[in-house]
């Protein structure tokens, strides 16, 4: 900056002081404020759902997290209705768990497979068709998931399972109702599947030359290589990696909203159909009476929330391995 | 070491050129592992595969011209009709959004890189981070409280600016992160031969550094776009969705590509389910012309650097 204050600049291009500086000064804080407004729109997100929804925290009190009866009244003005949403937590978390004991071994499975093994000319092309996962819309996942994947592909595979496992495993056990936890959990499971990948590739691809060749230079094969170097330096990526998924699939709607079964029952097995906390949003807030609306927005805070611990939780861990989230799929 | 300082015993030693034991078992192991890794790629490039071919064969099937041209009859029930009005709304309902997200995105990205030294700097970027992983549903409940209820003390009902604005805050802080990570690439010479001018700092910025990163920040800016014309969750609460065209901005609900397809894609009836196909090749199509577009400049910027 002192460098403009010496330089031999022909008087009639240099405005006075004040007017330079003020222009600089404005610039700064027009960026600043447009910088400001995420904080701000993050604020108020908060305050102005939490206030909608606070006269239905106040009459269940804990029962709205405890309680699994769902029944919303039709009051204009009061609440009269009953609103526990445990049901929906436990969809949220089970579909979501699904998803990511599927998707966390495939996506270190490819990562590996896409840092070390494969070579130049294939590694690009399978990049790219792995993120273009995050690029389908999540209502064509719902529409392939209900119409194809899961009544065709999934579900002959989840009578096997419910036939031979839930024999002796009860949440396993049949019957087998087609569209259920597990359906929206497998589908999860694909969306989730390229930030994941995204993220452990990154991290994998920051362990040193030094090590991956002093590994080698003992005679180390390459699995022995990535068991004893890669994967142990990876680990709290992977971790991180897994955390931001997990934010994805609590987060996801419409794909689970479509395959999760629609029942207000907490089921005994994943193969019977439930619902999840953005489900019951999506489908009955159309219809809903303005105190069931202030409910739906008391289960969209608690899911806001939820998210954002976990993710706040993800970037601290990721940010720790002196990693970054970047790349497409990854926002 | 051990080996030069102590004797091993005899029936530990062998010949170099003999095989170590193990090798064969290290070996097999390796070769299982190399197995698995490859399996886990196959395996995560079915689901891609399958999605592409049915949506390319099932959306093929139902998609003709009247399906292009004309607007949703009312009945799911019967054949015919097509999307026109959804097309209309969601190219309308992104254009809000982009005109809201891309300047306040890259502003943000700039204060972000260019006043690293402020107090701010830090917070705004951490909590970009955090709202890429905001629930696009919650989104959704922000817009229908503060302003289709109308809890800011004015209300503009169900319609297309509500949707474009839910949008608009899916889209920002994709732009701020993609934007962010292209201005940190613009090498400090530049700036320092810009100050070595006489340039301010605003003048270094909007004439140097944003000229520099132009072709990085519309690819992120057209990633952005593509990830809000897929969107359907917070369109549900905010535009709620229409039978026709709806020019008006405010007080009248719009129609989007992905509502109907999630509404036809739902009921029993197979002309709907047809028809939610050709929406879904629709819908994949302007995605997949957008992310190229943003590939492609992408490309093309590596090229210049």
């Amino acid at each position: 900056m002192t460098a403009t204050d010496q330089g031999q600049v022909p008087p009639q291009h240099v405005p006075l002081g004040r007017t330079r500086s003020s222009a600089d000064k404005w610039f700064r804080r027009i960026l600043a404020l447009s910088g400001a407004s995420v904080l701000i729109v993050l604020a108020t997100m908060l305050i102005s759902t939490g206030i909608d929804a606070w006269p239905v925290f106040r009459h269940e009190g804990l029962s709205f997290i405890t309680g699994s009866t769902w029944d919303p009244g039709t009051s204009r003005t009061e609440i009269t209705g009953e609103y526990g949403a445990l049901a929906f937590i436990i969809g949220t978390l089970v579909t979501s768990g699904i998803a990511l004991f599927i998707a966390v071994p495939l996506a270190v499975g490819t990562a590996l497979y896409l840092t070390n093994v494969a070579g130049r000319r294939v590694r690009n092309p399978l990049t790219y068709a792995i993120e273009l996962l995050a690029a389908v819309p999540s209502v064509v996942y719902g529409l392939w998931g209900l119409l194809f994947f899961v009544p065709v592909v999934l579900r002959p595979a989840m009578d096997f399972i419910a036939g031979t496992l839930g024999t002796f495993i009860p949440f396993l056990a049949a019957p087998v109702v087609t569209y259920n936890y597990f359906a929206a959990g497998v589908v999860l499971s694909i969306m989730v599947l390229p930030i994941i990948t995204a993220v452990t590739r990154e991290v994998m691809s920051k362990t040193p030359d030094s090590e991956i060749a002093a590994a080698y230079g003992l005679g180390a094969t390459r699995w022995e290589m990535l068991k004893f170097i890669v994967l142990p330096r990876a680990r709290p990526g992977i971790i991180g990696a897994t955390m931001l998924g997990l934010g994805r699939a609590l987060g996801e709607t419409i794909a689970v909203a479509m395959l999760i079964g629609g029942s207000k029952q907490i089921p005994d097995s994943i193969f019977l159909g439930g619902q999840s906390m953005a489900g019951i949003i999506a489908i009955t807030f159309q219809e809903a009476a303005p105190e069931n609306v202030k409910a739906l927005i008391g289960v969209g805070v608690l899911l806001f929330v939820i998210t954002v611990i976990v993710n706040m939780i993800a970037r601290g861990i990721v940010a720790a391995t002196g990693g970054r989230v970047i790349g497409d799929a990854s926002v | 070491m051990s080996l030069l300082t102590e004797r091993q015993p005899a029936d530990q030693l062998r010949p170099l050129r003999e095989r170590n034991p193990n090798a064969s078992r290290r070996n097999r192991r390796n070769l299982v592992a190399t197995g698995m890794m490859a399996l886990a790629v196959i395996l995560a490039l079915i689901p891609i595969v399958l999605i592409v071919v049915q949506v390319v064969i099932r959306g093929i099937g139902a998609m003709n011209w009247e399906f292009l041209t004309s607007t949703q009859i009312f009945s799911q029930r019967s054949e015919g009709g097509g999307y026109l009005n959804g097309l209309f709304g969601t190219l309308y309902m992104v254009l809000i959004a982009s005109l809201v997200a891309v300047p306040l995105g890259i502003a943000a990205a700039t204060f972000v890189v260019e006043y690293k030294d402020s107090r701010l700097a830090p917070y705004i970027q951490f909590f970009t981070d955090v709202m890429t992983g905001v629930p696009s549903i919650f989104i959704g409940l922000y817009i229908y409280a503060l302003l289709v209820q109308g809890g800011i003390g004015f209300s503009i009902g169900f319609s297309t600016l509500a949707g474009g604005l839910a949008l608009s805050l899916l889209m920002i802080p994709i732009v701020a992160r993609t934007s962010e990570e292209v201005l940190r690439l613009v090498p400090d010479d530049l700036r320092n031969a810009g100050y070595g001018l006489g340039a301010r700092r605003w003048q270094v910025v909007t004439q140097i550094v944003l000229p520099t990163a132009r072709s990085g920040l519309i690819t992120g800016s057209m990633l952005a776009i593509g990830r809000a014309a897929g969107e359907t969750a917070p369109l549900l609460l905010t535009a709620l969705g229409a039978f026709t065209i709806v020019p008006q901005l405010i007080n009248a609900p719009q129609a989007a590509l992905p509502l109907i397809i999630y509404n036809e894609a739902r009921g029993p009836f197979e002309a709907a389910q047809a028809r939610a196909w050709a929406g879904a090749l629709e819908l994949m199509l302007l995605v997949l012309v957008i992310t190229i577009a943003a590939r492609t400049l992408s490309g093309r910027s590596e090229m210049q650097h």
